[in-house]
């Protein structure tokens, strides 16, 4: 039961985030909204005047525009695909008694520590790389021909990248949500018969539900801005260049502000839809 | 008989999962053992694993050419600071949201992360402006703020999840003995929230430590962090995976020692409402 | 108190300069490359003569592009030197962004630096920037391959020699590819080597009233000739190989030619690294017998933004860096084949210098390079590798992305032109040209 008084304190205790996260995001959404809608060029000397809708309409009618949506959407669910579903079985493994727990729970989760750009640098020249990258170095040793990774399966390369920086997120997770499952009731269901998988699909996935959703969720606030991997590996090209990548191409690149900061705006509107279709997963499995 | 099969099953749960968590750590491993090599051996055919001539002549050149322990020291300033001060803004906030829940708190929790999904670099203009006009341009304080901000929506959101785990009934019961509210934050919920509030410290303190965009755009000489430290590795002029692979281990030592003292703080708080 | 001590410092070496200027520390970005990396270990010697102090802020050249562009244009004013390069310095000289170096003492004799270099680094006549080193491109090739080949590398090669040179170096069963180029997206990548190589088909970026011209057959014939001549002869891989890739692979000894800027010559003879240090000759870029080489021109430069408060001390750091003292510096402690080349007529009137293998080729490609006059038929810019419009670097860096997916064989060379074609009017369209 909140009294009128501690509803009035904990306004006051929300405003300071509240306020601070208002200003992070106005500010620049304004100044964003305000340069989409200039013809913003820095190396010609800065503003050029009102464009209108110009910046927009070049911006989707680009010839990359929807090729970049596409890339995306490819890498953002390949990955989220990819963590979540070894993101539980490598959860229900660790679950299991075994000997040296600890050290395999560092051992996995040691990726999620190493700096987005380290990673892209490391996967591109030391693995994948088709001369010198140990995945090719290895497929000689068996007289294969070494698969030119970045080149013919570009986005499988990304995914990978990715997903091995965020497994240990989406392990770590699922592995705190089937820590506290009721054991009885496992045990309970074994006695009574259940096969594995069906325990695996009636009781332990259910229980894990929410953990999955939110994985799901902060899982996708990060995957829709990854930046460093791509410039380090593709550097934009063999259809990799996401939405993210293009506007930095039209900010620093291009030196067009003002077409970036429309592009800015499409990338906003972007997540929102996935937010708001985040949401109803999401909001709904929260409340539960 | 019983006991044997679980003897069985916990030892192939052992090889399975070392083998795996091998197979997941093995980049970075790889990445350790080639700083240690010579260029010519970490580009050898075929590959030398072990048994190669270790070398510390990587580390020194490394050394030599930028100031590692500024680098080093301003990572740790700005993220350290970054969530300390995001800790102190958030704590009332989810504390608010958790057990005076009004109908819009689920919407300004998504609003929040919302803030996160915005291209850094569609702001990346308006931000460097503003900080020429502010005077924040290369300094850590301009950085704290920043990654502060960036970061905040996780935290309030981690932590939110993890008081509303707090029975309700402690705290009535706490009001019925006549506490204040001050009381009941400071001696009923926090030492209740502590583990939340750590792995939430730690998780943050990842995050920032690896932004590489912010950092590496507001910096000039004073404030770079070891994100700016391995951009000027990136590419360099011939032979370079064991420089890359030196520098790579040098920028992540750091934090994956950290990481590893504090992993069981980490797993247990890093929970995301995600328990019931 | 670390601040008392730093000032007290600097007071006592202004003293001791009786009369010279207050000591102040100066904050310079540059590029990671090798010569710009031993300049940082010669600071002290700068600081001792000067009572000046350097803060370097040392960045991979993308990085280092984005970087000094955001500053300058919004006034930013972090750093009092920036590293920049022939495509930035007369756009940002235009501007009236830089502080111009017609200045210089007498001692420093701006007479002597190449007039390739003083050209490309001027806007208007002034010059905007110092040349540090400078480069333009030439074949290196492997002198035993070439050989066993049954063939001699003439000193002005055509590309039908190289491509046949190339399939016949190459050696699949012993990893040896007979050549080795630039394919990998970026406009200072995959995407300056093809520019220049277009040059000497006759094709070229802009017609003089500012069209693109990737419809054109000389684009064509360009790039077909390219991919042909990789896939036949090129590394696995190659789409995705820049600079520092195809220098690994020589230094390795997988390259029977590269043909690439002139500053590796010094990394692929040196044998501390390369594996092939003894066995390497020169020649220049090719050509098609057209009357434009392959070659391109380059030098990374050292600039003084407008509005700095240590114009005086930014202006003794480039007179010091860019001097004839500094290389003779160099060439004392690190001998001669390790000097910044290509900035000075005097380096390569130095009897000690011409004895460096490389001097004399590096040399006739730099001479043979004329960014005003770069193409066959005339062009409204000026550039080799690129063209010194702002547009130029986004729509060169699309370009290059669709050529690296038709050189990885994701589109034919007909459809990346097309491509390029349209994403470079649209842009040129959108920029009012």
């Amino acid at each position: 039961m909140a009294t009128k008084a501690s509803r009035s304190a904990a306004r006051l205790m929300m405003a300071p985030a509240v306020i601070l996260l208002l200003g992070w995001m106005l500010v620049p959404l304004v100044m964003t909204l305000w340069f989409s809608f200039r013809t913003y060029l820095p190396l010609r000397g800065g503003d050029q005047g009102f464009a209108g809708f110009d910046n927009y309409v070049r911006f989707v009618t680009s010839s990359a525009f929807w090729p970049a949506i596409g890339a995306t959407l490819t890498i953002v669910l390949g990955a989220l695909i990819i963590t979540i579903v070894l993101g539980v079985l490598l959860a229900l493994l660790l679950d299991q008694p075994m000997w040296g727990q600890g050290i395999v729970r560092i051992l996995v989760i040691a990726p999620f520590f190493v700096m987005p750009t380290v990673s892209g640098l490391v996967w591109k020249n030391m693995f994948l790389d088709s001369v010198n990258g140990l995945f090719a170095q290895v497929a000689r040793m068996f007289g294969a021909t070494p698969v030119e990774w970045i080149i013919d399966q570009p986005f499988a390369s990304l995914i990978l990248i990715v997903s091995w920086q965020w497994l240990p997120f989406a392990t770590l997770i699922l592995l705190t949500a089937i820590q506290s499952l009721d054991r009885e009731q496992l045990e309970a269901a074994e006695m009574d018969g259940a096969t594995a998988w069906k325990r695996f699909w009636h009781i332990i996935l259910p229980h894990l539900s929410r953990a999955i959703t939110v994985v799901l969720l902060i899982e996708t606030i990060f995957l829709l801005s990854i930046f460093a991997e791509i410039k380090m590996t593709t550097a934009g090209a063999f259809g990799t260049k996401t939405l993210t990548y293009l506007i930095y191409q039209r900010v620093l690149e291009s030196q067009n502000i003002g077409l970036g900061s429309a592009g800015g705006v499409y990338a906003i509107i972007l997540a929102n839809i996935v937010a708001i279709f985040l949401m109803r997963i999401v909001g709904k499995n929260l409340d539960r | 008989m019983a006991r044997s099969i679980s003897q069985r099953r916990k030892t192939i749960n052992t090889v399975l999962a070392w083998s795996l968590g091998l197979l997941i750590f093995f980049p970075i491993l790889w990445t350790i053992l080639t700083s240690f090599k010579t260029e010519g051996d970490a580009i050898a055919y075929p590959p030398k694993f072990l048994f190669f001539d270790w070398t510390l002549e990587n580390y020194a050149i490394v050394q030599e050419r930028s100031n590692y322990m500024r680098y080093l020291w301003n990572s740790v300033i700005i993220a350290g600071g970054s969530t300390l001060l995001g800790i102190l803004v958030a704590v009332p906030a989810a504390w608010s949201m958790a057990f005076v829940p009004s109908r819009r708190t689920k919407d300004i929790l998504m609003w929040m992360l919302s803030t996160k999904m915005l291209p850094a670099v569609g702001v990346l203009y308006p931000i460097y402006l503003l900080f020429i006009k502010l005077g924040l341009l290369d300094t850590r304080t301009g950085l704290v703020i920043v990654l502060m901000l960036i970061n905040l929506p996780i935290i309030v959101w981690m932590l939110y999840t993890y008081f509303k785990e707090i029975p309700a009934e402690i705290l009535e019961a706490a009001r019925m003995d006549g506490a204040g509210l001050k009381d009941e934050i400071l001696h009923v919920l926090t030492p209740m929230a502590i583990p939340g509030i750590a792995s939430t410290i730690l998780l943050n303190f990842i995050l920032a430590w690896n932004e590489a965009f912010w950092t590496l755009n507001l910096t000039a000489a004073q404030a770079g962090t070891l994100t700016a430290f391995i951009a000027s590795y990136s590419s360099p002029e011939g032979l370079f995976y064991a420089k890359l692979s030196a520098a790579s281990t040098m920028a992540i030592a750091p934090i994956l020692i950290l990481g590893w003292f504090s992993q069981k703080q980490l797993v247990r708080g890093l929970t995301f409402g995600a328990v019931k | 108190m670390k601040m008392t001590l730093r000032a007290l410092l600097g007071a006592s070496v202004s003293l001791a300069l009786a009369g010279g200027v207050m000591a102040e520390t100066i904050t310079i970005a540059t590029v990671n490359n090798g010569d710009m990396i031993r300049m940082q270990g010669y600071t002290d010697d700068f600081t001792a003569k000067t009572g000046h102090t350097v803060e370097w802020v040392t960045l991979e050249e993308n990085v280092l592009r984005e970087r000094v562009t955001t500053d300058i244009t919004t006034k930013g004013g972090q750093f009092d030197i920036m590293t920049i390069g022939m495509y930035e310095t007369p756009i940002w000289g235009k501007n009236g962004w830089l502080v111009p170096l017609n200045d210089l003492s007498a001692d420093y004799d701006a007479a002597d630096i190449l007039p390739a270099m003083a050209g490309g680094l001027s806007y208007d006549g002034t010059l905007y920037a110092a040349p540090f080193y400078g480069e333009s491109s030439m074949v290196m090739y492997r002198t035993d391959l070439m050989q066993k080949a049954g063939l001699t590398m003439p000193e002005a090669p055509t590309w039908a020699f190289i491509r046949e040179a190339a399939a016949k170096m190459t050696d699949r069963a012993n990893d040896i590819n007979g050549i080795c180029l630039r394919g990998k997206a970026g406009w200072g990548e995959g995407g300056a080597f093809i520019t220049a190589m277009s040059n000497s088909f006759g094709a070229r970026w802009f017609d003089e009233n500012w069209k693109p011209t990737f419809d054109s057959e000389a684009w064509a014939n360009t790039v077909n000739f390219f991919k042909g001549m990789m896939d036949e002869s090129g590394p696995a891989g190659y789409a995705t190989n820049g600079f520092n890739e195809n220098l690994s692979l020589f230094q390795q000894g997988k390259c029977g030619m590269w043909i690439d800027a002139t500053v590796a010559a010094s990394f692929v003879t040196n044998p501390a690294d390369s594996t092939v240090a003894d066995r390497v000759g020169f020649a220049l870029a090719p050509d098609n017998g057209l009357g434009k080489r392959s070659n391109w021109l380059w030098a990374w430069a050292l600039a003084i933004p407008a509005g700095t408060q240590k114009e005086a001390a930014a202006k003794q750091f480039i007179e010091w860096a860019t001097s004839k003292d500094y290389i003779e510096l160099v060439a004392a402690k690190e001998g001669w084949a390790n000097v910044p080349p290509g900035a000075r007529t005097s380096l390569y009137q130095n009897p000690e210098y011409q004895k460096v293998p490389f001097a004399k080729m590096t040399l006739d490609s730099i001479l043979s390079a004329d960014p005003t006059q770069p193409t066959v038929d005339p062009v409204p810019y000026v550039g080799i590798q690129f063209a010194a419009i702002p547009e130029f670097a986004g729509i060169a860096t699309d370009v290059s992305q669709e050529f690296s997916n038709a050189y990885a064989g994701q589109q034919t060379v007909e459809e990346a032109l097309a491509k390029a074609q349209a994403l470079a009017t649209e842009a040129m369209e959108a920029a009012g040209y």
